[in-house]
């Protein structure tokens, strides 16, 4: 325990600063989860290793001397692909089954990248260097990293495009109308299982994106996609399905939330704060809703 | 009637003899036949609540991580400073006398028993009143995050593991470790089975299953669902724990993420091997283990370095295809041994009507 940043404002502001960069990042893996969870009606456990592998992809441009930045732009493109693969091999067929079922077969799928991933780009930490340099702010006593800037503005950019998209095309009013109701959007002629497959292509393209920002902003290893799941799994069960403002902004609060629990428990209960915190929300909103006679659906 | 309790008595005869002649009859086996056992006693403990209650846990590696360190804490705790055998290779300064480490496993494994029970009973309160898939995914949060927080305390070795205490080096049988965990463990699971059988024919069982299949409605009924719920949680964590305990002594190593809260293994064989006997049965789950026990150990050495891939494959391939696992397959295919009546004419227009 330490209680340092309490004494320090500027060391709040950084924490602040960062967690709230950090924050708009999750948010964007959220709303991939929310969604395919609010249009195919599966939770996916391997959504942080779809965001890994999208990592991998950008750092893999970084080997080959491209800028890792444009992996902004290419990974989504790959991982749409990987993506529109992984539910015409898989989830088609967990979609209509019970959630335990596409849970625990997305589980299976999650193992299989991170050891598939382990094999091909090595169990070693990495990260791409953006070198974008760092702004001073307050006479240098706050530090912030230009990528996570581009970082954050990149996912503000994607996220309103997607909902501009989801809006106007045709596509999205296909996917909107399954959300809704999929017998009935099947009945007036809507491709449903055409727009599942887009879905979760679009997804994984999100998941990508973000990737690929991570891996310029934070680090790469094959094994820590769980956390970027259950990170997002906590914003989407917060903010409610298909909100996006509420989806930002519960994204800022767990990167809040991290980077104060950075500092004061130290940075070896990061990971484990993350995890409780989805304990001490699912089992408040239980309580919440349970003096109601309600359990959380 | 008469005929079939004599048959069942010949079946339980004939898995003890085979239990206890195991070590002697594959001795080579020895380790490999402990793990059997443990896993057995975990996919039975499992589908109890995941199977019969409708509660699918991915965190009951709570309960077994939290027995292993248990066990070992108080098996060192007992006569020697914890902290001080922790900080660097205690195993080598401290050295338990072959009195000391019975004593000690004894108590540590009545311990590990008591204490994951008690924990389930006091968060049961809060996580059951959880349902389906957010139960699943919070047990999943428990688990890694007991692991992250073992690996950060200081005094049962943090990062860099905890060495449990070796066996003692005065008992000159070399096959005497190996006899030793191997008996306990089949100790556990006789105890396991005895309880899980009891149960399946208590009333008990029916009201987890009433919970299973509609918790509303038995509710309605006036089953006080939530006392049961802790009640088979309870049940559940108490063999976990204890297999953990046994596990830590066996492996000799506990590291916090890798060993005793090993989601990645354990927490995800467990509910694998009870969905591949079949959930909600008696056999399905020790069938189930046996099962994937050999069909682990025969074939990972073969595909080394790819065993995650085809673990995470066969999960895939069993979640989808055959959900209702071995025993259900059978049950399908021959309803009449289950004790089901199927109305022959019935059966016939259900067919026509496909």
């Amino acid at each position: 325990m330490d209680f340092l940043i309490f004494q320090a404002p500027m060391l709040m502001v950084q924490a602040s600063l960062d967690g709230i960069l950090l924050g708009i990042l999750f948010a964007l893996i959220a709303y991939g989860m929310a969604l395919q969870w609010g249009v195919m009606n599966i939770i996916n456990i391997a959504q942080g290793d779809l965001v890994i592998l999208g990592g991998y992809i950008a750092y893999t441009m970084y080997l080959a001397g491209i800028h890792p930045a444009w992996g902004v732009i290419v990974s989504p493109i790959i991982m749409y692909f990987v993506g529109w693969a992984l539910y015409k091999l898989v989830i088609n067929k967990v979609v209509d089954r019970d959630l335990f079922i596409s849970i625990l077969a997305t589980f299976g799928i999650a193992i299989v990248f991170q050891q598939l991933m382990n094999f091909i780009f090595g169990a070693d930490v990495v990260v791409a260097q953006s070198e974008y340099g760092t702004t001073m702010l307050f006479d240098n006593s706050v530090t912030l990293p230009n990528s996570k800037i581009f970082s954050a503005v990149i996912s503000l950019v994607y996220a309103i495009a997607l909902v501009v998209y989801m809006k106007k095309s045709k596509l999205g009013r296909a996917i909107r109308a399954t959300a809704q109701n999929a017998r009935a959007a099947k009945i007036l002629g809507v491709d449903t299982e055409k727009v599942y497959a887009a879905t979760f292509g679009i997804n994984a393209a999100l998941c990508g994106i973000a990737g690929a920002l991570i891996s310029i902003t934070l680090t790469l290893h094959p094994y820590v996609g769980l956390p970027y799941t259950v990170r997002s799994f906590m914003i989407v069960i917060v903010a409610g399905l298909g909100n996006l403002p509420a989806v930002a902004i519960s994204g800022m609060g767990l990167g809040l939330f991290e980077e104060f629990a950075d500092y004061i428990l130290g940075t070896e209960f990061r990971i484990g704060a993350v995890f409780m915190l989805l304990v001490f929300i699912l089992v408040y909103r239980r309580f919440k809703l349970s003096k109601k006679r309600e359990y959380l659906k | 009637m008469e005929k079939v309790k004599q048959k069942d008595l010949i079946l339980y005869s004939g898995l003890i003899i085979l239990g206890l002649a195991a070590p002697y009859l594959f001795s080579a086996f020895k380790v490999q036949l402990t793990y059997l056992c443990v896993l057995i006693v975990l996919a039975m403990t499992w589908n109890l609540q995941g199977g019969e209650m409708g509660y699918n846990s991915f965190g009951n590696i709570l309960f077994y991580g939290l027995g292993m360190y248990l066990t070992a804490s108080v098996q060192v705790g007992m006569f020697f400073p914890l902290a001080e055998w922790t900080e660097s290779g205690g195993e080598k300064t401290f050295v338990h006398t072959t009195t000391q480490y019975f004593q000690g496993i004894g108590v540590g494994l009545l311990v590990s028993a008591i204490i994951p029970a008690i924990v389930a009973g006091a968060i049961g309160y809060a996580i059951l009143g959880l349902r389906g898939h957010y139960f699943a995914i919070c047990t999943l949060g428990l688990g890694i995050a007991a692991g992250e927080i073992a690996g950060g305390i200081e005094i049962i070795g943090a990062g860099q593991g905890f060495t449990t205490p070796p066996f003692p080096a005065e008992i000159v049988d070399v096959e005497a470790r190996g006899k030793f965990f191997y008996f306990l463990s089949f100790f556990v699971l006789v105890l396991a089975f005895v309880f899980v059988k009891y149960i399946y024919g208590s009333r008990f069982r029916l009201i987890l299953n009433a919970i299973r299949d509609n918790e509303d409605k038995a509710e309605a009924m006036g089953i006080q669902t939530m006392k049961y719920k802790i009640v088979g949680w309870m049940v559940s964590a108490f063999f976990c724990g204890l297999a953990g305990g046994i596990m830590g002594g066996l492996i000799g190593y506990i590291d916090s993420t890798d060993v005793a809260f090993d989601g990645r293994e354990m927490g995800v064989f467990m509910v694998l091997m009870a969905i591949l006997g079949g959930k909600g049965t008696l056999w399905g789950p020790i069938i189930g283990a046996t099962l994937f026990h050999f069909f682990k150990e025969g074939l990972w050495t073969f595909i080394l370095g790819w065993q995650y891939v085809a673990l995470g494959v066969l999960i895939v391939v069993i979640v989808i295809y055959f959900p209702e696992g071995l025993m259900g397959w059978l049950r399908e295919k021959y309803p009449e041994r289950f004790g089901e009546v199927i109305d022959e004419k019935d059966r016939k227009s259900q067919v026509e009507l496909k």
